[in-house]
């Protein structure tokens, strides 16, 4: 179904920071997830699924690894005539930084938003994993009449997120207050970084808050708005696995191995798309092993994989032991290897008889092409 | 306006493959699945690209439904383009009436009009039941350095085997002198591939000639090539040493998929410089549980491995449940093997359900009488019962009931 009254925007750097090594070279939706995807696949598909065919990705920084994944956009189905996808990159001369807010972000690309036909604007982060309905959050805010609907869920926070925006709900589901990273521990509503919209009113706000100097969507637009306009939260129960950590990456990748969160991130109805690239099938050698495992094509496993994420194109030799790990594409792990809560970034080579070790709530990160 | 091609390449995907039986009941032999994730016409089309050929067309005619929604715009094999790319050649209907291809002479014949769109100097004439990758333009700086009329891609065979094959006798400078269809008594072992080069202007004349000749069957190797070496056209083998099989019979079928298995095998998939592109499901990686086992096997995207598999080819989006085990064999997209069922050397078709605790086939060393042994066939959208039992070499192409028996 086409959802020709809606557009979408992505945010794909606003995380950047939280993420250490594995966001120096490239944005966060750029960031392998999954054994074959990068995290912007979620965001985009969940557009797509949606129905919507015109989405542009705002960029600031470090984009070339996004851009390569994206091409086109064909594989979302996003190679359109009219429409389809836009990367959005700065314009020079406008004084967009790393940490520039995302009203400032759109200022800067309101001529595209401006030309492009559609009634809502949904804006959305790419910080997350999750297979969401977009098109029940659009028609839900086309029915309650709101000025913005926000998409959240309850979960449990330990004080220690330093990239959560939680809300303060009154019996109708509007949001009353916003607070930014609290420090206790405790079950909260947490926004997900995904805001709907008429199209006009973003267009209005943003220039309002342009003149005002204002920049950040969270601060300016959902802490201050929420005193006069009206913020409607919408409460999604589907799984989302929010990465703002390298440990939260790790967690969200374990969690793939659980059978219920990976049948509620690929559905039949709502696929996740991400880029081809056309390796054969997985291939398992003599007294090869996996357990608790997700392999990806082109894999090659001689040795044993236990609760692990094989991305594209890994390969582990005969006698090597990889457990509790996330193995990036091109990665090779030699013979009589030992590994053990480690990341290896992509096209890491670790040498024959190696051994590492991370521990579950403190994984081991190797960057990306380094030789060990 | 076309412009000018230097070459381009016919597929002839028309075929029903009848000796795959069951496999192919719903479509045609270029469509049946191969690798794990391939289908078999996939090789010839990325041989094509990989050796830059840009304009393709591909003949069908036999259950093409499934062949055409794979091919779509030709777009996994990078043939959409601009100028040529893929395009599918049914039969057609003209004002002087409709028919099928009558053979695959009168399939190119009916599509002169489009072959001479691109003005080529030269087309490559391919099938799409075989396995292999090659360089095609390799065979064509030959088909050019000998000035030949056309070139004819050949593999040596055991000599034994010889008489399975069309066998072109062929001097030391590579000239063709004789063309034996299956002979009793071959007198070389270089077994035609089913890969021709021609020199355009040279077929056209033959495909005119051999359309206006009511004795003909309109067939190349029957008709186009004996007569081209009756005229002494300029005819030159062009050997081949790599992996090469025709996939045309349930044995083979099975055969080539093992090989993929096989660490030395000659046929790589893996090689970057040489892809074979295929459309790609949308699926996440394929999952193997605590319990489950694999070794020496391929599995493909989707898949979910909750039992054991060994020596066997998983395609995209199986699942073989608890207690299952599947060895030696080949499983299609989308089957489901239920808890407790065994599968041993079987092909079973896309979208199949083996109920629980259900045999399908079994080992040759469990015979009494080897002779009766053959790999079991399961066909597509087959639903079979829970504790059923598939004999070696049966050929299913409907639902069995749970607990009966079927086939020896």
């Amino acid at each position: 179904m086409a959802n020709k009254r809606a557009m979408g925007i992505i945010f794909a750097n606003m995380h950047d920071g939280f993420l250490g090594e594995l966001t120096s070279h490239r944005s966060l939706g750029a960031v392998p997830y999954g054994g074959r995807y990068r995290v912007i696949d979620f965001s985009l598909s969940n557009m797509t699924n949606a129905g919507i065919h015109d989405v542009g990705i705002i960029t600031h920084s470090n984009y070339q690894s996004l851009m390569d994944h994206l091409g086109s956009g064909r594989e979302w189905d996003l190679a359109r005539k009219w429409g389809g996808l836009s990367i959005l990159p700065p314009y020079a001369g406008t004084t967009l930084g790393f940490n520039s807010g995302r009203m400032e972000s759109l200022a800067g690309v309101i001529s595209y938003i401006k030309r492009t036909q559609a009634e809502f604007v949904v804006l959305s982060d790419c910080d997350m994993v999750a297979n969401l309905d977009l098109s029940a959050i659009i028609e839900e805010h086309a029915q309650s009449g709101a000025d913005v609907t926000i998409a959240y869920r309850k979960d449990y926070l330990t004080g220690e997120h330093k990239d959560s925006t939680t809300l303060v709900l009154d019996g109708a589901g509007r949001v009353r207050e916003v607070l930014l990273n609290p420090t206790h521990a405790g079950t909260y509503n947490v926004y997900l970084n995904i805001a709907v919209m008429e199209k006009a009113f973003l267009e209005n706000l943003v220039q309002e808050m342009a003149s005002r100097n204002l920049r950040s969507f969270r601060r300016d637009v959902l802490q201050e708005g929420s005193k006069f306009m009206n913020i409607k939260a919408v409460e999604i129960h589907e799984p989302c696995l929010k990465i703002d950590s390298i440990r939260a990456y790790y967690d969200a990748n374990m969690q793939m191995l659980d059978p219920k969160i990976r049948a509620a991130l690929f559905t039949r109805d709502r696929p996740i798309y991400t880029r081809v690239r056309d390796e054969a099938p997985a291939k398992y050698g003599l007294n090869a092993a996996a357990c608790n495992s997700l392999v990806a094509d082109g894999a090659v496993i001689e040795g044993r994989v236990e609760n692990c994420i094989i991305f594209r194109g890994a390969k582990v030799r005969r006698g090597s032991v990889v457990k509790n790990s996330v193995i990036m594409e091109g990665t090779i792990i030699g013979e009589q290897v030992s590994l053990d809560c480690v990341i290896t970034d992509k096209r890491v080579r670790i040498q024959d008889g190696r051994t590492l070790m991370g521990f579950h709530t403190y994984p081991l990160y190797i960057p990306k092409e380094s030789a060990i | 306006m076309f412009r000018k091609k230097e070459w381009i390449a016919m597929l002839l995907a028309g075929g029903q493959g009848s000796r795959l039986y069951a496999l192919t009941q719903n479509l045609a032999k270029p469509a049946v699945p191969f690798g794990g994730k391939y289908r078999i016409i996939d090789f010839p089309l990325s041989n094509c690209v990989n050796s830059g050929i840009d304009t393709v067309g591909v003949l069908t005619q036999y259950q093409p439904l499934t062949l055409n929604e794979y091919l779509g715009t030709g777009q996994p094999w990078d043939l959409d383009r601009i100028d040529g790319g893929l395009f599918v050649l049914p039969p057609y209907q003209t004002a002087y009436g409709s028919d099928w291809y009558k053979g695959t002479a009168n399939a190119i014949y009916q599509n002169v009009r489009f072959i001479d769109r691109y003005d080529p100097e030269y087309v490559v004439i391919l099938s799409g039941d075989h396995i292999y990758k090659m360089d095609y333009s390799k065979m064509l700086a030959v088909h050019k350095e000998k000035g030949a009329d056309c070139t004819i891609a050949v593999l040596e065979v055991p000599l034994e085997e010889a008489s399975r094959f069309g066998i072109m006798n062929a001097r030391a400078d590579g000239t063709i002198y004789e063309f034996q269809e299956k002979p009793k008594e071959p007198k070389s072992n270089l077994a035609s591939m089913g890969i021709y080069i021609f020199t355009w202007k040279m077929l056209r004349k033959y495909l005119t000639e051999d359309e206006a000749d009511p004795s003909s069957s309109k067939d190349f190797g029957k008709d186009i090539i004996p007569k081209m070496l009756g005229d002494g056209a300029r005819m030159i083998a062009y050997p081949f040493d790599g992996y090469w099989k025709d996939v045309g019979t349930i044995d083979s079928l099975w055969e080539a998929n093992m090989d993929l298995l096989n660490p030395n095998t000659s046929l790589v998939l893996s090689d970057p410089s040489w892809k074979i592109y295929a459309r790609n499901p949308v699926m996440p990686p394929h999952y193997v549980s605590p319990e489950g086992k694999v070794q020496n096997s391929m599995v493909a995207e989707g898949c979910s491995v909750y039992g054991e598999v060994d020596f066997s080819v998983l395609f995209a989006g199986v699942t073989v449940e608890e207690g299952a085990v599947v060895r030696d064999s080949i499983i299609m997209p989308n089957t489901t093997i239920k808890a407790g069922a065994k599968v041993e050397y079987a092909i079973v078709a896309e979208n199949t359900v083996i109920g629980e605790d259900a045999t399908v086939g079994c080992r040759p060393e469990s015979m009494t009488d080897r002779s009766s042994w053959g790999i079991a066939v399961v066909g597509y959208n087959v639903k079979v019962g829970p504790k059923a039992v598939i004999g070696p070499k049966a050929m299913v192409d409907r639902d069995i009931p749970g607990g009966e028996t079927d086939g020896q």
